[in-house]
């Protein structure tokens, strides 16, 4: 039958490369036969989940007929009499549509989105970190920080800061903490180069850069392989990077003009302008997430045991080497899963934009349904924005957790 | 020669024990090295220092020494110009004093404001029960639901000579208490059949659904939830039925806990030992007693801290009701402030709101900390 | 098969060849995946017959005695356990599970329990006997395991060994007519073993039909009428105890008990 390998003892294991497979079975129509149970309480449970569903719908038809409510996606051609205070496109209220309204809200949440976690994470790491620092007074004061503001209502926190933006002085008695950046009532400006033509040609040079620079990273990383020596990368880089964009720059006229905010009459000309309420949401929201960044940073570090940096500082590895090639790939398992999620959470948040006058989706969608009618269209554009967050974010989690994924036995 | 040594030696009296030196123990040494280790950390310790002595001292100077604690009574009320004068110097507390009733109970009328005051008292009375280890029975569960019918017939009266309230009128803290508690524990029984059914590998169908719900309500913020229960639930119903706006926040707080709660409970499902579940097979018992006698008792007991906690964020998130115009804590806190008299005193107030929720807060993010601390304990014996 | 064996106390008991088999395997094959775990393992077990399986880790000797009260499923071939066919019909598995016990190598004690609610859970539950009634059955069995006075303590409270033992007089108070018993002692410290096996030699003479997977080859040597020896999936070979450890005839068994007789 089988065969003894003589040097190892083992042999082929009959059990992995079977020869027949499992065979399928039938059902038989009994009360006893699990099968027909379970197709007979799943029609049950779905049959009555459907029948509330068909029974709500009904309703819902009636109602709206009733009421002389439109429905479908329509409204999103019609001209739109909203007010919108900041925006990144062109919006002319009463001319413009519903759809474009809507975009407008979408870019403006974001415009959070994207600037409040890279903020909150950065501040959320100091924070994380300072909670681990050996100076008892620092950890302390960050201990504190993490603690009150987790213990108070994120919308009050908003409320708070928004509070405080409105009770800045006017523009002419403006905050000017550092030269070209002014804060007040109506705003925090601050001072912006101008956008010129040649500047999309530099961007250029710098992404080719960018590309260059990974390549000669791999490069030198099968040389490392071959041959046991790694050339610098970081020479190429700083070449690539900086000095091939700078060069198409100064060939194109190294052209650079600053637009400085000065003031002009009741109020600031040039330069960026946050205004009061984008400034407020991004503060609060930014404080507020940074405090759980922060513990996800410190488990994090903690996770990675002590022995760790030992046995890499034994097999005589620099200190930036163990953080880079051990500690840090494993604090980023523990850390990265429960970040994106504090940053779903973060998105979520700037729903709350509503409550103090600034114009994200939600805002924007509510004024929408509001004005039309046609609730069920609004709530289905604001959570489809949502869903599409968040399936994102879990995707991203999914692909990265399978690609780190320690092999166990 | 060498056992004279040994000898002398031992004869000779061993030194005084001296205390250790002052730069090795005792409150400077501490200071040397937690503060002022490195220059590095010395630095840090200055500056933090400097920005907490600057901010305390302001604060203090605000709060404390500066404030208006009660204005006098003038002919239309209260006369606010000595409070107005110390705007930006000092606080003024007077603005609580006055206002204090219409932030915790709304638009509740003044004479039955002791309704409200009583029903707070029973849902803090609660808490302290249920967080007690002693008392996690099931006998627990009657406890509950006769307190929240207490709560109820306090709140809208009707009976034992109490007059009628109806919901459009309560606000404050009690709401704030009402929306979170009765939440949690109707979302409860929701969220174990969640749980148990995303984790039934012979009933796909339900275990979709369960899957559908559960990550539906977790990817959209909750106030998208509100906005549907203020405007999409009175489609929902049938004409001339109409259901009170409270009711609605309500259930879309049950629907939103409910997803939140059934992860919680889930994990706990999943920690819980295999062995557990095949024993109990083995035995032959039904999968419902199994579920009921064997699982869910060791399951929930599991996953208690992480309820807390969930709870902790259901009481900060109540806030939300505001933006749909009913009188929570907050919202009620900040009407109080839009009176024309006592504009301009929204920190007085946000101080104030923000300390009422840090405290329970506060409170029950020490418990559930304590508690993991006491179930890891018992575990690891 | 049918031989009288004498015991170390000379008391003498026969597995029942004229009854019909407690357990009957025929051809009982099993799939994980694609991995075929189970195959064409075939066996009987007579009434109060007391069979010992050993083999390797991994090879399948679990497996083949979970299948047994349905923990776990086969998909070809036939399994028949007190008289009762094992298939897909839920009746059936009501009907045999009441009559297998079986004894877990974690022992699986339900630890929000006292002992005492631990053996009356399935009697009041399954068996519908009123509390009172269970309560005495479990004090009678927990007395025969020889630790009635733990009665109100909780498992946490318990040795290992004494956990086991309560697991024992658990699966005893349903009144099973087959004891299944998968790696009892693989879980104890060394010490507490031997208070064990005590227990399962005790129970073993009382008649009870017993399969028990298992390392202990002095237990198989005391007690069991015959051993099956189990590797890869298939059952190799099968005897008396006596035969089998002092004159293996096949190479698998030959290797497997040098493997493990090594330290005795």
């Amino acid at each position: 039958m089988e065969t003894i390998d003589s040097m190892s003892g083992t042999t082929l294991d009959p059990r992995l490369n079977p020869s027949r497979a499992a065979p399928k079975k039938g059902m038989t129509l009994s009360w006893s036969d699990p099968k027909l149970r379970a197709i007979f309480w799943q029609v049950v449970i779905i049959g009555a989940v459907a029948g509330i569903v068909w029974y709500l719908t009904r309703n819902t038809n009636r109602n709206l007929e009733s009421r002389h409510i439109a429905t479908g996606f329509g409204f999103l051609f019609q001209s739109a009499s909203i007010p919108i205070g900041e925006s990144l496109l062109d919006f002319t209220p009463s001319v413009s549509t519903y759809g474009r309204a809507l975009v407008i809200g979408l870019l403006n949440t974001l415009k959070i989105a994207v600037v409040g976690v890279v903020l909150a994470t950065i501040l959320g790491t100091v924070v994380g970190i300072g909670r681990l620092s050996p100076n008892w007074l620092l950890s302390r004061v960050t201990a504190v920080y993490v603690e009150t503001l987790r213990d108070i209502p994120v919308l009050l926190q908003l409320i708070f800061w928004y509070g405080l933006m409105q009770a800045l002085p006017g523009p002419r008695q403006a905050l000017n903490p550092v030269p070209g950046v002014f804060l007040s009532n109506r705003g925090l400006k601050v001072p912006m180069f101008d956008w010129q033509a040649e500047y999309w040609w530099v961007l250029l040079a710098f992404v080719v850069g960018l590309i260059g620079t990974l390549a000669y990273r791999r490069s030198a990383k099968r040389k490392q392989e071959e041959t046991g020596e790694r050339p610098r990368v970081w020479p190429a880089g700083v070449l690539l990077l900086i000095a091939f964009p700078g060069v198409v720059w100064a060939a194109l006229g190294a052209q650079f003009s600053v637009d400085v905010p000065a003031l002009r009459g009741f109020n600031f000309q040039g330069g960026v302008t946050m205004t009061p309420e984008y400034t407020a949401l991004l503060v609060g929201l930014v404080a507020y997430t940074a405090t759980y960044i922060a513990e996800i940073v410190r488990s994090g570090i903690l996770a990675v045991p002590q022995g760790q940096w030992e046995a890499g500082g034994a097999l005589g590895l620099h200190r930036g080497k163990v953080m880079s090639q051990i500690v840090l790939p494993q604090a980023l398992r523990v850390i990265v899963p429960p970040m994106t999620s504090q940053y779903l959470n973060l998105i979520k948040n700037s729903s709350l934009a509503v409550a103090i006058g600034y114009q994200d989706i939600v805002s924007i969608a509510n004024t929408t349904l509001n004005q039309t009618g046609q609730a069920i269209e609004g709530i289905f554009i604001i959570m489809l924005v949502y869903l599409t967050f968040s399936l994102s974010i879990s995707l991203f989690m999914n692909w990265y957790n399978a690609r780190i994924a320690l092999v166990e036995r | 020669m060498a056992e004279a040594n040994i000898a002398a030696a031992g004869a000779a009296p061993l030194p005084a024990r001296e205390r250790p030196p002052a730069n090795i123990v005792g409150p400077v040494a501490w200071a040397r090295a937690n503060l002022f280790s490195s220059w590095w950390s010395t630095a840090i310790t200055l500056v933090l220092l400097y920005v907490i002595l600057r901010a305390g001292w302001g604060f203090i100077s605000w709060g404390l020494i500066h404030a208006i604690w009660t204005v006098p009574q003038g002919a239309n009320g209260p006369d606010t110009a000595s409070c107005r004068a110390a705007i930006g110097a000092g606080a003024c507390w007077a603005v609580i004093g006055e206002k204090y009733r219409f932030m915790l109970f709304g638009f509740y009328p003044f004479s039955q404001q002791w309704r409200p005051a009583i029903v707070v008292l029973l849902f803090i009375g609660l808490f302290l029960v249920s967080a007690n280890r002693r008392f996690w029975r099931k006998e627990l569960a009657l406890i509950w639901i006769v307190t929240m019918i207490v709560i109820g017939v306090l709140m809208w009266g009707g009976i034992l000579g109490m007059p009628h309230v109806a919901q459009d009128q309560w606000g404050g803290l009690p709401i704030t208490l009402i929306l979170a508690t009765f939440g949690l524990a109707l979302a409860f029984p929701l969220s174990v059949f969640v749980a148990l059914g995303r984790r039934s590998t012979r009933l796909p169908a339900v275990k979709m659904l369960c899957v559908a719900y559960v990550e539906l309500i977790r990817g959209v913020p909750l106030i998208s939830l509100l906005f549907m229960a203020s405007v999409m639930f009175p489609l929902f119903l049938p004409e001339g039925v109409d259901i009170d706006k409270l009711l609605r926040a309500q259930v879309a707080i049950i629907l939103f806990a409910g997803a939140y709660l059934a992860e919680v409970v889930r994990a706990g499902l999943q920690a819980l030992p295999k062995g557990q579940g095949e024993a109990a097979d083995a035995l032959g018992l039904s999968y419902w007693k199994k579920t009921l006698l064997i699982i869910l008792p060791q399951a929930l007991r599991l996953v208690i801290p992480p309820l807390v906690n969930t709870f902790i964020g259901f009481f900060k998130d109540t806030s939300l009701v505001l933006i749909i115009g009913i009188f929570d804590l907050l919202k009620s806190g900040i009407t109080a402030i839009a009176d024309p008299n006592w504009q301009g005193f929204g920190n007085e107030m946000y101080v104030t709101l923000a300390v009422i929720y840090f405290v329970f807060c506060f409170a029950m993010s020490k418990y559930s900390r304590g508690l993991e601390r006491e179930l890891d304990r018992a575990r690891r014996r | 098969m049918s031989t009288a064996m004498e015991t170390a106390n000379g008391a003498t008991h026969a597995p029942d060849a004229s009854a019909p088999p407690a357990i009957v395997l025929d051809k009982v094959n099993k799939w994980y995946g694609s991995m075929h775990v189970l195959r064409d393992v075939s066996m009987t077990v007579a009434e109060k017959e007391r069979v010992v399986v050993c083999g390797p880790s991994g090879s399948g000797k679990s497996t083949m005695i979970r299948c047994i009260n349905r923990l776990e499923t086969h998909q070809e071939g036939r399994i028949v356990v007190d008289g009762t066919e094992l298939t897909d019909d839920l009746r059936a598995l009501d009907t045999i599970r009441r009559e297998v016990g079986m004894v877990f190598q974690s022992f699986n004690l339900f630890p929000h329990l006292t002992i005492l609610e631990n053996c009356t859970l399935a009697p009041i539950w399954v068996r519908k006997m009123p509390k009172a009634e269970a309560e005495e059955l479990a004090m009678y069995y927990l007395g025969r395991v020889k630790i009635p006075e733990q009665a109100k303590k909780y498992p946490g409270q318990l040795s290992g060994g004494q956990q086991q033992r309560v697991a024992i007089a658990r699966a005893l108070c349903m009144k099973p007519k087959i004891m299944l018993f998968d790696e009892p002692t693989s879980a104890l410290d060394p010490e507490m073993i031997k208070e064990v096996l005590d227990t399962m030699v005790t129970l073993a003479e009382s008649g009870m039909t017993m399969v028990c997977v298992t390392h202990e080859m002095g237990f198989a040597r005391q007690v069991a009428d015959r051993v099956v020896f189990m590797d890869r999936g298939e059952v190799v070979e099968s005897g008396p105890p006596a035969r089998m450890f002092e004159d293996p005839q096949t190479d698998r068994l030959k290797l497997f008990l040098s493997q493990i007789l090594r330290g005795h």
